[in-house]
């Protein structure tokens, strides 16, 4: 059984995504987040239980939509936001944008922006892991999108022919850009059987309940840590803003409304609360002191940038090469 | 007066090489989504079938040898990419493939294929999204490459490579695509020559290409008001390269800036310019030439980092103050902007 405790914690984190998010879409109008910028939100369950499945020595990797994966391997609201308004606080010291998050500290290695760029570098990540004889994982986060280049099918070759300790978590939002997937795949195949024909075990998990998927994800990742393997898991979740930037697409009229509504009836994060309650583990108004506190702990750490200075170009030279 | 945008003309041009050539197949990420590939590629679909034009899985390798093989097999392609970094995965099918057929079997076949890559710039794009590598692919013997500066320039361009049998890669500043120009300048010229001496003056030669040349377009009147007036060539075609309308421009003005303003400077177009134009016998100049291009340093997304990274109008004053050995007065707001094209642009893309 999960306990209190963590029940907690999923929601928390999930529900500070989910506030970070909006945060950035409500202010982003403001034009002082100059960057292109993908937002997660109705996916911060994927990111939030397989986050806080992760040990701390286990390491992270992303793609462009990265901002969930980084906060919920600990990443700080404060440095995210900073990269985002181009500060010299930001967690890339500005050079990288919403696209390129880091944070050695917490083992989140890095996100990119070129579909399937940083899946071989965390099979490499994987085989270093290996070589040093540690009981981690590497998780690599991709797209839908991902398993239409090469470098993914060659990257997990490799991992799965050297046996790494490789969890591949595939969030399968349905689009690519506005462009569906059966546009772009096989209608009838699945991802997750594309990987389990290449050789991984491969698994087919929902986001509707995140207190399960977390206990899902708990059990896979301490299998891996024990028995060194390479894994792939595809969640189906849904984007409800649009593809990079702060607005509701659905005018644009390359997915239903109808589809857009059903998802977000069935949000996680709503799903989570109902849970807790109905399941008596916390009250209501608990549940809403803990969203207030949230809250405020986000608009601080926003407001934070008030303080932060104008960063100068003559030091960004320093950082081409190492010295 | 009708007006016609640069991204208009692409598509005018696209839409009647499909027309001419009921063999010409089109793809890429985004031709048939929602935005139409930034308006070029709007009602294609409707008009040729989506046999012909087709949406791609995200798969630029892969997609760039498909595309030579149709190319082979009797049907040219028009291949596109939002962002040329994202087509870097293909370097493999460009270089080793469609630069390389006519000439490793003997010439017996060759690769009509079009490549459209737009090169952005500004509200972040960062080190990712906005890199312009005209200089790799000139570097490849078997590819031709253009980049246009004006509507008119894009349309007989983009008609002239598709037509052409040999792989061109066709590169867009996304800058230029809200550009205009009157309509009835955009006909198709079989035989234009391509390097274009499109302004006349007497104190200097400027050389740009695509973005950089309606950067020196902008800074013409503060000059003409300091009583200083150039050549203005345009390049229009990096490979080949024709050194000669600069030649011709550097007899009388004897003073050269080339403004290479999308590019870093080691191994660029500008270099290249230059030492072409150190080996020739009868260039003399007065005062060394003067070569302005990005910093060598991968593009930053913060915008407070780009407004020094891209090169400032007054930047450009100064150096041809220098040049000319004339003073010229500045006006404080006269910055090229560095985040976005245009007041009514807001990113992100
Ligand atoms: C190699 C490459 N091709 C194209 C792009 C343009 N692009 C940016 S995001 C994106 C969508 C990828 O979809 P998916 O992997 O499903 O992720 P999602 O945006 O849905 O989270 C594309 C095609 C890119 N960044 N890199
Ligand atoms: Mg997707």
């Amino acid at each position: 059984m999960i306990k209190k405790n963590f029940f907690k914690k999923i929601y928390e984190i999930q529900k500070k995504i989910r506030v970070v998010e909006e945060k950035i879409a409500s202010q982003y109008s403001k034009n002082k987040m100059r960057c292109p910028t993908h937002l997660s939100i109705g996916q911060e369950a994927v990111a939030a239980s397989s986050g806080l499945a992760l040990q701390k020595n286990d390491i992270s990797i992303s793609y462009h939509r990265s901002h969930a994966h980084f906060l919920a391997k600990g990443g700080s609201s404060k440095k995210l936001f900073a990269e985002l308004h181009g500060f010299e606080e930001g967690c890339s010291k500005g050079i990288g944008g919403s696209m390129h998050l880091v944070d050695l500290k917490n083992n989140f290695y890095g996100s990119t922006a070129i579909v399937s760029n940083s899946i071989p570098i965390g099979v490499g990540l994987a085989y270093s892991l290996k070589l040093a004889k540690k009981k981690n994982l590497v998780c690599i986060y991709i797209g839908d999108a991902a398993v239409e280049e090469g470098v993914f099918f060659e990257s997990i070759n490799f991992s799965i022919l050297k046996k790494l300790p490789v969890i591949f978590i595939c969030e399968n939002n349905f689009y690519s850009v506005y462009t569906h997937i059966k546009d772009r795949q096989p209608e009838k195949r699945k991802i997750y059987k594309l990987a389990s024909a290449m050789g991984a075990t491969s698994h087919l998990f929902t986001q509707d309940n995140p207190f399960k998927l977390f206990k899902k994800f708990d059990e896979l990742f301490k299998k891996i840590r024990k028995n060194p393997k390479t894994h792939f898991v595809e969640v189906e979740t849904y984007r409800y803003l649009e593809h990079c930037g702060p607005n509701d697409d659905t005018l644009l009229g390359y997915r239903k409304l109808q589809d857009v509504k059903k998802w977000k009836k069935k949000d996680p994060i709503d799903f989570s609360k109902k849970y807790l309650i109905k399941n008596k583990i916390f009250k209501i108004s608990q549940i809403n002191n803990l969203d207030k506190k949230i809250t405020n702990f986000v608009d601080k750490d926003f407001n934070y940038l008030n303080k932060l200075k104008k960063p100068q170009f003559k030091n960004i030279s320093k950082l081409v090469y190492k010295r | 007066m009708t007006k016609i945008t640069y991204s208009q003309a692409i598509n005018k041009a696209l839409t009647e090489e499909m027309s001419r050539n009921k063999k010409l197949v089109c793809f890429g990420l985004g031709v048939n989504d929602s935005l139409n590939f930034f308006g070029t590629t709007k009602g294609l679909v409707k008009k040729f079938g989506s046999e012909r034009v087709f949406e791609t899985p995200t798969s630029e390798n892969a997609m760039t040898g498909i595309g030579v093989g149709m190319s082979l097999n009797n049907n040219p392609c028009v291949m596109m990419h939002q962002r040329l970094d994202f087509f870097l995965l293909a370097m493999d099918q460009l270089v080793n493939s469609a630069a390389k057929w006519h000439y490793m079997f003997g010439g017996k076949n060759s690769v009509p294929i079009t490549i459209r890559l737009v090169v952005g710039k500004g509200w972040g794009q960062g080190p990712t999204h906005s890199q312009s590598l005209q200089s790799w692919f000139a570097h490849i013997p078997g590819l031709k490459v253009v980049m246009p500066s004006f509507p008119s320039d894009a349309y007989n361009l983009l008609k002239k490579s598709i037509r052409d049998p040999n792989p061109v890669i066709f590169i867009e500043h996304r800058w230029l695509h809200n550009i205009e120009q009157e309509t009835k300048k955009i006909k198709y010229k079989n035989k234009q020559n391509l390097t274009e001496l499109i302004s006349k003056g007497k104190d200097f030669t400027a050389v740009s290409y695509s973005l950089s040349t309606i950067e020196m377009l902008s800074i013409k009147n503060v000059l003409k008001i300091n009583k200083i007036s150039f050549d203005l060539i345009d390049l229009k075609s990096i490979k080949p390269l024709d050194i000669s309308v600069i030649k011709n421009s550097l007899k009388r003005t004897k003073r050269l800036l080339v403004l290479d303003s999308i590019s870093h400077p080691f191994c660029s177009i500008g270099s290249e310019i230059l030492s072409q134009l150190y080996r020739e016998k009868n260039i003399k100049l007065i005062k060394p030439p003067l070569l302005k291009t990005l910093p060598d340093i991968p593009t930053p997304t913060s915008t407070f980092y780009t407004r020094d990274f891209y090169i400032k109008k007054n930047d450009i004053l100064n150096d041809i103050s220098k040049l000319v050995g004339k003073k010229i007065k500045l006006k404080n707001s006269d910055t090229i902007l560095h985040d976005v094209p245009d007041s009514n642009f807001k990113g992100p893309f």
